[in-house]
């Protein structure tokens, strides 16, 4: 059996601050981390691994910084890496991206399962799973939060308004991963890591994996960034101050004075 | 990476406004570095219009065939009963702004089965006109069923403007959708609105610290997912029926690869479902720690409120990330939001602004959450909540 598990290098996006003055970010000295989702989608690939001895593969799109995460993953138990990066595809929306992804994939070639955090955290969006999976022609069960399969099928616990479903699906399949509340990522002990220095991480260029052109970068792109801003200020409301006491009195008069308590 | 014209005067002031500092000033002209994303946050910025994006070599498509604005009604099934969910309604009434607005018709989108039942409501929340497809087949949502029904369908009528819900079923869908048409989607949108003509459609952007307007000038349908309590449902037209058109679309056979086993509903109580709760109290990382949320939650207890937390606070793990409220948590729109200890991250603020009455507690007078709020406390929420409680528990007794 073979996994390919997409991941993404993020800013820790709990360490990004605004500058107050100009209301921009301030991404200077922000480290950069494997993204959460998709670290657990890791995780779970490699159980499965543990479980049928299939093999997983790890591929990322990014600058060649991103390495660092290939690496991470290849430490953690992942048997090869594929690191998509080139200048063409600086500027891809979630549509070019999982063009660009999913053409990846198809020069890997073998594939049974594809992982996937739901969303990164730098971007939120979560399209860019559902979007591989079209582009590879398969099905896709997103926002699961575990998964589990015997080399036929994949059998997952996917998420719903108000509960979950148990469902099953055909392999080969793309799976999006939710994580559970109390996740907290594994990180390979320093031997491990060594040991992984001579696992193979390719890097590859657009023209390596056959894209169009025509379909990577802003040209693949449909949307566009047309401003960024600061929120918009308001007006404030009233602000209180004083003591404890002279507060607490203050506050059940709103409560009251809005309905909330009669 | 983005060009910089001759007529750059070096003013710097997109240096500043680069989410991702690569830009910097070079013997009074602007210079991107490799770390130019060519997101175009620049461009608009630039007073004298040196900034611009390598223009892509297309020629320009005629899309004045595609008209009309379209919301996707999500059917809502909690085990028992199906029925349409609200955030469909807060679609329609976006809706009718935005097709008045384009001088366009609004139309509602329903899949599943014995869909007429819902027709009526769907036309009083402005609907112009409705297309079902209404079918055992389609009774559970399927994403390869619906991907297909609705690209079916768009391809037919070539709407300009399609609004999903971004919830489960949505954020699943819909990227399907757009994958397929060659389209662009954007996710979780805040705000939206018409200008020239192209949906502007906001969101915050970049981790969550800033907004973004972003549209899609050469592409039809615009896409947006929004999710639910963003937007106020508003009744427009009470007694009207919409035009209802019905089509029959098969399910390809794709659909039966994958499968549902089992459905398993979650037990909630009322009171904890922080989407639906008329008072909702949260906690950030001013709360300090289990006692301090112990606080929050027996004011909670005296008003009837349910709890939920800033991202602050879930990182702290002082609770589970579903209680978390912002943008990567529950949007919600409550009567009364407390927020306690919380200092208001864009993220955070996106997700609880359309409350009616906010009230904050902070130490920190400048704490961004007081933008937002009707009434701001200037205090150490430890030491406040305790003494709310009482006073609260007082008054009651009276």
């Amino acid at each position: 059996m073979n996994i390919i598990v997409c991941i993404k290098q993020v800013p820790d996006s709990t360490q990004v601050k605004v500058d107050p003055k100009t209301g921009t970010l301030i991404r200077a000295g922000v480290p950069s981390i494997l993204n959460p989702y998709d670290h657990y989608a890791l995780e779970k690939a490699l159980a499965i691994k543990a479980k049928t001895g299939a093999k997983v593969t790890v591929l990322s799109m990014g600058p060649a910084q991103a390495v660092a995460v290939l690496r991470l993953a290849l430490a953690l138990g992942a048997d090869e890496g594929v690191l998509l990066s080139d200048r063409a595809f600086a500027g891809s929306d979630t549509w070019a991206t999982s063009y660009a992804l999913a053409t990846a994939v198809k020069k890997i070639g073998q594939f049974d399962m594809i992982l996937c955090g739901q969303m990164a955290i730098d971007g939120d969006t979560a399209q860019t799973g559902p979007g591989i999976a079209y582009h590879l022609g398969i099905p896709q069960v997103t926002f699961c939060d575990s998964v589990d399969s015997d080399g036929q099928r994949a059998v997952v616990k996917k998420l719903i308004e108000g509960g979950h479903q148990i469902m099953e699906a055909d392999l080969p399949v793309l799976i999006t991963m939710t994580m559970p509340v109390d996740y907290a990522p594994k990180y390979p002990s320093f031997m491990a890591a060594h040991k992984a220095q001579d696992k193979q991480i390719s890097t590859w260029t657009a023209a390596d994996i056959g894209a169009d052109l025509h379909k990577l970068g802003l040209e693949g792109s449909p949307t566009r960034v047309s401003r960024i801003f600061p929120p918009a200020a308001r007006a404030k409301g009233e602000m209180i101050s004083g003591s404890a006491e002279e507060m607490a009195a203050k506050f059940i008069e709103i409560l009251k004075k809005e309905s909330f308590v009669k | 990476m983005i060009q910089v014209g001759s007529n750059c005067v070096g003013c710097g002031k997109c240096v500043s406004t680069c989410p991702f500092g690569a830009l910097s000033l070079v013997n009074r002209k602007a210079v991107a570095n490799a770390s130019c994303t060519m997101c175009g946050a620049c461009v608009s910025v630039c007073p004298v219009k040196a900034l611009s994006l390598p223009t892509a070599g297309s020629e320009k498509k005629d899309l004045s065939a595609y008209k009309g604005v379209w919301a996707f009604i999500e059917i809502a099934d909690d085990g028992k009963e199906q029925k349409v969910r609200p955030v469909g309604f807060e679609l329609l009434s976006k809706g009718r702004e935005l097709a008045d607005q384009l001088g366009e018709e609004l139309a509602a989108v329903v899949i599943g089965e014995g869909v007429e039942k819902y027709f009526a409501e769907l036309s009083s929340y402005g609907a112009d006109k409705i297309y079902a497809v209404s079918s055992p087949a389609y009774r559970d949502y399927n994403t390869a069923a619906y991907a297909n029904a609705m690209i079916s369908l768009i391809k037919k009528y070539n709407p300009s403007i399609v609004l999903y819900p971004s919830t489960y079923i949505g954020r699943d869908l819909s990227p399907r959708i757009s994958s397929e048409l060659f389209v662009g989607l954007t996710a979780d949108c805040t705000g939206l609105s018409i200008a020239d003509g192209l949906l502007i459609q906001t969101r915050p952007a970049f981790g969550g610290n800033i907004m973004a307007d972003i549209k899609c000038p050469d592409y039809r349908p615009q896409m947006s997912t929004v999710r639910p309590n963003v937007f106020k449902k508003v009744v427009t037209r009470p007694n009207s029926m919409a035009q209802v058109i019905n089509e029959s679309i098969a399910v390809p056979a794709a659909a039966g690869k994958v499968r549902i086993v089992s459905k398993h509903f979650d037990e909630v109580s009322n009171q904890e479902k922080l989407d639906e709760a008329e008072v909702v109290l949260a906690g950030g990382r001013g709360l300090k720690d289990a006692a301090g949320f112990a606080m929050l939650e027996d004011l909670a207890q005296e008003l009837g409120g349910a709890v939920g937390a800033s991202r602050a606070a879930i990182d702290l793990g002082l609770k589970p990330k579903e209680k978390q409220i912002g943008q990567s948590g529950v949007t919600v729109a409550s009567k009364l939001y407390i927020a306690a200890g919380i200092s208001g991250a864009v993220q955070h603020i996106v997700g609880m602004e359309h409350s009616d009455v906010i009230i904050g507690i902070n130490k920190d007078a400048n704490a961004p959450i007081f933008n937002v709020c009707k009434y701001g406390f200037v205090a150490d929420a430890r030491q406040l909540l305790p003494k709310v409680v009482e006073a609260v528990k007082k008054a009651k007794q009276k």
